[in-house]
């Protein structure tokens, strides 16, 4: 999170960046509290819990996956536009949450 | 005036026509690009074909219908989801078979092969071909065979070079280690299993090469379609992370696996858990674990790079590194000995354990020991299955290590992995042929394009060397270069028939394998009669079908597990076992009551509600997977779970014998008597006595077998299949 915001100030980058910081930094959070809060609560129904959990932990990685693709530093990913990156993070998001709501049962 | 315009217009087609030929000649000398394009295309076009039509032997000699055993099961599921639809057969709860505990279908399946089908069937009866659903599932393993030689050639592609993949398509259309279980007929899970395995592997490979998001999508749908096809995905959640952390030992760490793998893990995982028969295993089981443990060490490594990123001062981070390490390996380990410890995370299961502990399952499990797809792998069998890719692996193997790249590190443990299994399992000969092909396909490649380079320079260099100056030294090295190249020309000349001429005789090996071996239907015996002639048994389709109109619909049929698929889906009845081998007790009681003496299998079928008991024997046409071939591993597993069964009371001196000299247990169990009923009258081979057991070679010991509890109610045609009926108990008074 800091790296993304680091070289959006020093690259003077557009908004995009920084607001995907952001969000990845909201879409970390919600993983500790839900995984606390069902420990209190219990496990059951399994499925239920796993895909609160997996379903933050997949929209954390994902949206750490568009970063590292947009971020210009990466050599390995100039030639890559990030309209291309964008449309591969809304697509694997989109399957992501169809999945989980199949899963919650 | 006539004449000239007869003329001129003579003239004018023979001008129109050596035009349109000019033109037409223009238009086929292509431009190098597109005559390399066509000739791929071609290629690939005629290798799809080929993977199609050597797989139609057993249609075309026999008939188009279901072999073996397990794909029975797969056709009559099929058969209900296009009948009933998708709701009734993911919930279906079957009380036909392992009466009386009936089976949850629908949990207890790999749905991938079924759906599969029925969408092909469905589509066909959009399109309005009035197929049935019997040819769909028979056709299945060859369509599907043919898609795996695309998928190979882009997987060659990927890791070497074009001319790679089409001789790796060309090799796994026809190779017969991967033939042996996609023939036409063979409606099992493997032939679909196969290409999705390939499909998982490519396109995860390609996410690994480029670092897109959407490639990993692909594989994480393609390892869905794997985990629905086949419990053998359990290979891919292990090889996958045993190849990232390849990439991490060797220092190969980069974004784009970090994006590959996160990605293929996550979502593959969601995905895999809505499949009812896995469950959460994948968080679960102790087979599964190695991915997870992987996963959380990439964010570990992930955010090492940022910190060192962020730190830029060499000794503060070598020391921070030290500490993470240390802390999250820590972690890690307690994590997985607190999880293993409290039962939560389940260990290995026998069927997996045994293939890292050959020997696991002779001592614990008898039922996996005694299955023949499950023996280790003989030299023969490799040399059977895979002839001189045998050789080639290794030079692939050597070609790989000098190239040594991403994608081919991947190629390489997928090859090295898979051939140790296939040397434990001969079943496992399967998952190994298409690495052993695309290895090959890079030595063949390689090599041959090495070979053509030899000889096309040849005719290049006293060209350049004419135009270059003339200055002493240059002649001399022209002249020198001139005198080694005859050698060079025909060496490599040479060396490249040599090569056509083994991928020729490989071809004919396959082929001949193919025809041989592999295209047997096992329902359907063939022999050569007296005459040269064919003979052709069908007793088991006879016996099914005597059963299915001459018994009441209500009926039991006891059998051995090996027969329970075919009698459900065939003769329509309920069975107390099948292939399923879920519940070895109850297995173990079928063994028990095919073991004992005649009174006390009466008690066990009593309390099993057997109407019909179902033995197979091939003393009469030498036929050798009979019942009483089979016998010892009812007795040991029947033994296993009841002890009053003792192996050691069914041999003589250690040794199986069914002639005079066989123990008294043996000559008088209930499967003894129920196989060789009659059989004492009988001559079967002229020259020889009375009772002459073709199967065993011997005259059997007990020729006058009387039956008290059941009576003959069916033997078929050859004697090959004996039905017998469960007397109700006689009346009291």
């Amino acid at each position: 999170m800091a790296r993304s915001s680091s070289s959006s100030s020093s690259t003077a980058k557009d908004a995009q960046a920084l607001i995907q910081s952001l969000r990845s930094a909201y879409a970390a959070t919600p993983t500790n509290l839900k995984v606390v809060y069902m420990a209190i609560v219990g496990s059951f129904p399994f499925n239920s819990f796993l895909s609160g959990v997996l379903s933050c932990v997949g929209t954390a990685v994902i949206a750490v996956c568009l970063r590292i693709q947009v971020n210009k530093e990466n050599k390995e990913f100039k030639d890559l536009a990030p309209e291309r990156a964008f449309a591969d993070f809304v697509l694997c998001n989109l399957v992501l949450h169809l999945v989980i709501m199949n899963f919650l049962g | 005036m006539g004449g000239k315009p007869g003329l001129s217009s003579a003239m004018a087609p023979v001008s129109l026509k050596t035009d349109y030929f000019n033109l037409s000649f223009r238009n086929f000398k292509l431009k190098t690009k597109q005559q390399e394009l066509l000739i791929r295309v071609t290629a690939l076009g005629l290798i799809y074909v080929l993977a199609f039509i050597t797989r139609l032997f057993s249609v075309l000699r026999y008939e188009s219908m279901i072999h073996e055993f397990d794909p029975y099961f797969n056709y009559r599921t099929t058969l209900y989801l296009t009948e009933k639809g998708f709701y009734e057969f993911w919930n279906w709860f079957d009380s036909e078979s392992w009466y009386p505990l009936g089976r949850i279908i629908g949990g207890t399946l790999y749905p991938g092969l079924m759906v599969t089908a029925a969408l092909i069937y469905w589509t066909l009866r959009f399109l309005s071909f009035a197929v049935h659903i019997r040819e769909v599932c028979v056709l299945t393993a060859p369509f599907f065979a043919s898609n795996t030689t695309l998928v190979t050639y882009l997987f060659g592609k990927e890791i070497w070079d074009s001319g790679a993949g089409l001789v790796a398509a060309a090799l796994i259309a026809i190779c017969p280690g991967y033939i042996s279980r996609s023939v036409a007929g063979s409606y099992d899970n493997e032939g679909v299993a196969i290409f999705a395995l390939l499909l998982t592997f490519y396109l995860f490979v390609k996410a690994v090469n480029t670092g897109s998001l959407a490639w990993s999508l692909g594989s994480a749908f393609a390892y869905f379609y794997m985990v629905s096809a086949w419990g053998g995905y359990i290979f891919i959640i292990n090889l996958i992370p045993l190849y990232v952390l390849v990439l991490l030992v060797t220092g190969r760490y980069s974004m784009r696996l970090y994006i590959a793998y996160n990605c293929m893990y996550i979502l593959g995982m969601l995905l895999a858990m809505q499949i009812r028969f896995v469950g959460f295993q994948h968080v679960q089981s102790g087979e599964h674990m190695a991915a997870m443990g992987v996963f959380f060490l990439m964010q570990v490594f992930y955010f090492l790079d940022w910190v060192k990123h962020l730190l830029g001062d060499a000794k503060k981070f070598q020391s921070f590194l030290k500490i993470t390490v240390t802390c999250a390996v820590s972690v890690g380990a307690l994590a997985l000995g607190v999880g293993m410890a409290s039962g939560y995370i389940s260990p290995w299961t026998g069927r997996f354990y045994s293939l890292l502990d050959p020997t696991y399952a002779k001592d614990h499990i008898p039922i996996i020991a005694s299955v023949s797809e499950h023996q280790p792998t003989a030299w023969s069998s490799f040399m059977f299955d895979f002839h001189i890719l045998l050789f080639l692996f290794p030079a692939g193997l050597y070609f790989c290590f000098k190239r040594l790249s991403d994608a081919t590190i991947f190629i390489l443990l997928y090859g090295l992995t898979s051939m140790y299994f296939a040397g434990v399992m001969v079943r496992l000969i399967l998952v190994a042929t298409p690495a052993v092909c695309l290895i090959s396909a890079i030595a063949v490649s390689a090599t041959i394009k090495n070979l053509t380079s030899l000889i096309r320079t040849k005719s290049k260099i006293p060209h350049t060397g004419s135009a270059k100056g003339t200055s002493s030294a240059k002649a001399s090295a022209k002249a020198y270069q001139d005198q080694s190249l005859p050698f060079q020309r025909n060496g490599a000349i040479a060396l490249l028939v040599g090569a056509f001429y083994l991928l020729a005789r490989y071809a004919i090996h396959c082929t001949w394998v193919t025809s041989e071996a592999y295209s047997s239907p096992s329902i359907v015996l063939a022999a050569r009669g007296a005459y040269g002639g064919r003979v052709i048994f069908d007793d088991y389709r006879e016996a099914y079908f005597w059963l299915r109109q001459n018994t009441p619909p209500d009926a039991k049929i006891m059998s051995w597990w090996d027969y329970g698929y075919q009698i459900t889906a065939m003769g329509n009845r309920t069975v107390i076992v099948d292939n399923n081998t879920w519940n070895n007790t109850h297995i173990a009681t079928v063994g028990r009551a095919m073991s004992s003496y005649e009174p006390e299998a009466y008690e066990i079928m009593q309390s099993l509600d057997v109407d019909y008991v179902l033995v197979v024997f091939g003393g009469v046409t030498g036929y050798s997977s009979d019942d009483i071939n089979k016998f010892l591993w009812m007795v040991r597993i029947g033994g296993g779970v009841f002890p009053i069964i003792k192996e050691p009371d069914y041999l003589v001196n250690g040794e199986y014998r069914v002639d005079k000299g066989a123990a008294p247990k043996m000559l008088n169990c209930l499967m003894y008597k129920l196989s060789y009923y009659r059989f004492g009258e009988l001559t079967t081979e002229y020259g020889k006595p009375l009772g002459w057991d073709r199967a065993r070679g011997v005259e059997i010991g007990n020729k006058d077998v009387k039956l008290e509890y059941l009576e003959e109610a069916f033997t078929t045609s050859n004697w090959i299949v004996r039905i017998y009926k469960v007397k109700p108990p006689s009346n009291r008074w």
